[in-house]
């Protein structure tokens, strides 16, 4: 039975090397072609090689540009942050007063639920040409973007949880004298905070593809913002480690929103091996 | 598990360098089939003509070679595809000739000079009457491009500075919707046909236009200067093809010129008006002329300044003289060690003396 293949499981040295060999894979692979194109031509804008990077990385994070006077790097970052906790706490807050209602009051499901479901399936990035025209081309057009991407989602996500919470304990709440609004505060809410925060790790992914498509379009600042400018002459050495600290970032907001659910919700995960 | 190691550690390598080889940039050697890349623009046109009616077939044949021409959507995906060693050719401003595959290491001839930008490229205000008027406000436009450029020209000449004015990087997809409807746009740079859109919006005044700073916006074909090298026939076969072009325009051929128009979305009284600005070298003779004066290496030294200063020469240039450019009259500005942008007249002197 051991010989099987299913059954042999890597250690814990052996899980980190399976995990990081991928990575190191994608590194060869790049390395291999950088350093083939830079053989043929130094100034290759396409593939440049690590310490080309590593330059401009300096140049981007700690080194003021010559024409603002600012740190590129972080202006980025933190203008690109600021329209993402903008999206994120907007869609949040919709997403839990409109699901819950709608998932607990038979009569807001009826008239909102089939109106949800609609708005949902709209792309968002086809709206992108009437928020600009109605809600301008500032700030408040890109958070409006991220929103209508996704309290959609988050909004049915929770109105479906909401809905699914067993009627037992519902009832068992009515019979013990508890009114609505004390269901939704001492029950649901509870039950319904870690889901919450569950589907906002999911829609994390949209929310920066809507925030970076609406840089793209028009802005002064921003990661997306940069990354599409310096398309224009083919700098792969600020988009890269633009990518990567996109990534990054995303990962660490992953990573926070999760330690949050096991920080306040720490039933979620007792029991769980 | 040393040896599965071993083993893929080889495969992951053999995989590279196969991928490698398979990608990488089209060297320079003997070859009989050619790509070039271009997208609509007035000037730029007639190369959809060449492929769609045959004569590009009909000169390349001349020569024994295969040429084919690629449209392309997207103006700065098809320079990006040159430079990453995709064509062999493709049509781009003298700006971006500079910036993107000069600057990128890709030694690049600037084969036919085409036109210039005569009131092609505008500056338009919604309120303002004068460029003075520009100062503090908003302007929407495709940063870093030639419009940027143009801009920054605008300024100079009442004495103005970037810092004067916010720039908004703005695709000029989105442009004209943009100033059209939205009252947070007061000013925007662009280019036909775009331009002719904002500035006709009521009130709006087109304060600045390139043909205040002629020749400067200078419309290329850039072709690889090894691929040119090694194969002589590429450089007549195109030239002559444009020029037999440029004499069917001048001569105003209806059916080219509507062909023309319709592949540029719009009619031929449209197309006509955005001819007026922009100023055609019909002549082979005139293109020589230009590409030879003593104008052209001032205006690539305004070009090389103004890229440098907003950092387009990349992370490598510490000067604006880290591009070399190379002018037919032996003339070099920059690292004469690195020249990377070379105008060339040669072609366009054997299609004035009807050498081809």
């Amino acid at each position: 039975m051991g010989l099987r293949i299913i059954n042999r499981r890597p250690g814990r040295g052996g899980a980190l090397f399976w995990g990081a060999l991928p990575f190191l894979a994608v590194l060869a692979l790049y390395l291999t072609f950088s350093a083939m194109r830079l053989a043929d031509n130094p100034n290759d804008k396409l593939l440049p090689a690590l310490s080309t990077i590593a330059e401009t990385v300096v140049r981007l994070a700690f080194t003021p540009d010559q024409r603002t006077g600012q740190v590129l790097l972080w202006v980025d970052t933190a203008a690109s942050l600021a329209r993402l906790a903008w999206g994120l706490a907007v869609s949040a807050a919709l997403g839990l007063v409109i699901g819950i209602a709608s998932g607990l009051v038979p009569y807001l499901r009826a008239g909102l639920s089939p109106f949800v479901a609609v708005v949902s399936l709209i792309p968002p990035m086809a709206l992108l040409p009437i928020l600009f025209i109605s809600f301008g081309l500032d700030e408040l057009s890109k958070v409006v973007l991220i929103v209508i991407g996704i309290a959609p989602f988050l909004i049915r996500d929770l109105a479906m949880r909401v809905e699914a919470i067993p009627p037992e304990l519902v009832i068992k709440a009515q019979t013990l004298g508890a009114s609505t609004w004390q269901i939704i505060t001492r029950l649901v809410l509870p039950t319904m905070l870690p889901k919450l925060i569950d589907a906002l790790r999911l829609s994390l992914g949209p929310a920066w593809l809507f925030l970076i498509s609406a840089e793209a379009i028009a802005a002064q600042d921003g990661l997306g913002y940069r990354i599409f400018l310096v398309r224009r002459y083919l700098a792969m050495d600020v988009i890269l480690p633009y990518v990567a600290w996109i990534t990054l970032l995303a990962f660490l907001m992953d990573w926070g929103l999760r330690a949050i659910n096991r920080r306040t919700s720490p039933w979620l995960t007792r029991g769980m091996a | 598990m040393t040896i599965s190691l071993k083993r893929i550690s080889a495969v992951c390598l053999g995989l590279a360098t196969a991928a490698a080889i398979a990608c990488s940039p089209a060297g320079a050697e003997e070859k009989k089939d050619f790509k070039i890349a271009w997208s609509i623009y007035a000037g730029w046109m007639p190369w959809g003509y060449a492929a769609d009616s045959g004569l590009m077939k009909k000169w390349a044949d001349k020569y024994g070679i295969n040429v084919e021409i690629v449209q392309i959507n997207d103006y700065v995906e098809s320079i990006n595809q040159y430079t990453a060693g995709g064509f062999d050719g493709c049509v781009m401003t003298n700006m971006d000739a500079l910036t993107i595959p000069a600057a990128g290491g890709v030694d690049s001839t600037a084969l036919i000079v085409g036109d210039f930008s005569n009131g092609n490229d505008g500056v338009v205000l919604k309120t303002g009457k004068t460029v003075a008027d520009i100062k503090g406000e908003k302007i929407n436009l495709v940063q870093l491009s030639v419009s940027h450029y143009l801009l920054a020209r605008a300024l100079d000449s009442v004495g103005l500075t970037e810092k004067d004015v916010s720039i908004v990087n703005t695709s000029d997809a989105d442009i004209v919707s943009v100033f059209t409807s939205s009252s947070d746009s007061k000013a925007v740079v662009t280019w036909n046909p775009q331009l002719a859109e904002v500035a006709a919006v009521k009130g709006a005044t087109k304060v600045f236009d390139s043909s205040k700073v002629p020749g400067e916006i200078i419309d290329l074909l850039v072709v690889n200067t090894g691929t040119l090298k090694d194969n002589p026939a590429l450089a007549k076969a195109l030239t002559g093809v444009w020029y037999e072009m440029m004499e069917k325009m001048a001569a105003g051929d209806e059916a080219m010129l509507t062909h023309m128009a319709k592949a540029s979305g719009t009619d031929l009284a449209g197309y006509k008006a955005q001819l007026v600005t922009t100023r055609m070298f019909y002549k082979p003779a005139e293109a020589v002329e230009f590409a030879t004066s003593p104008q052209l290496p001032k205006t690539m030294d305004l070009v090389r300044t103004f890229s440098f200063e907003h950092g387009l020469l990349g992370e490598g240039a510490k000067t604006k003289d880290a591009v070399g450019i190379a002018f037919p009259s032996g003339e070099i500005l920059g690292d004469a060690k690195n020249v990377k942008l070379r105008f060339d007249a040669e072609a366009m002197k054997l299609a004035a003396e009807g050498k081809l």
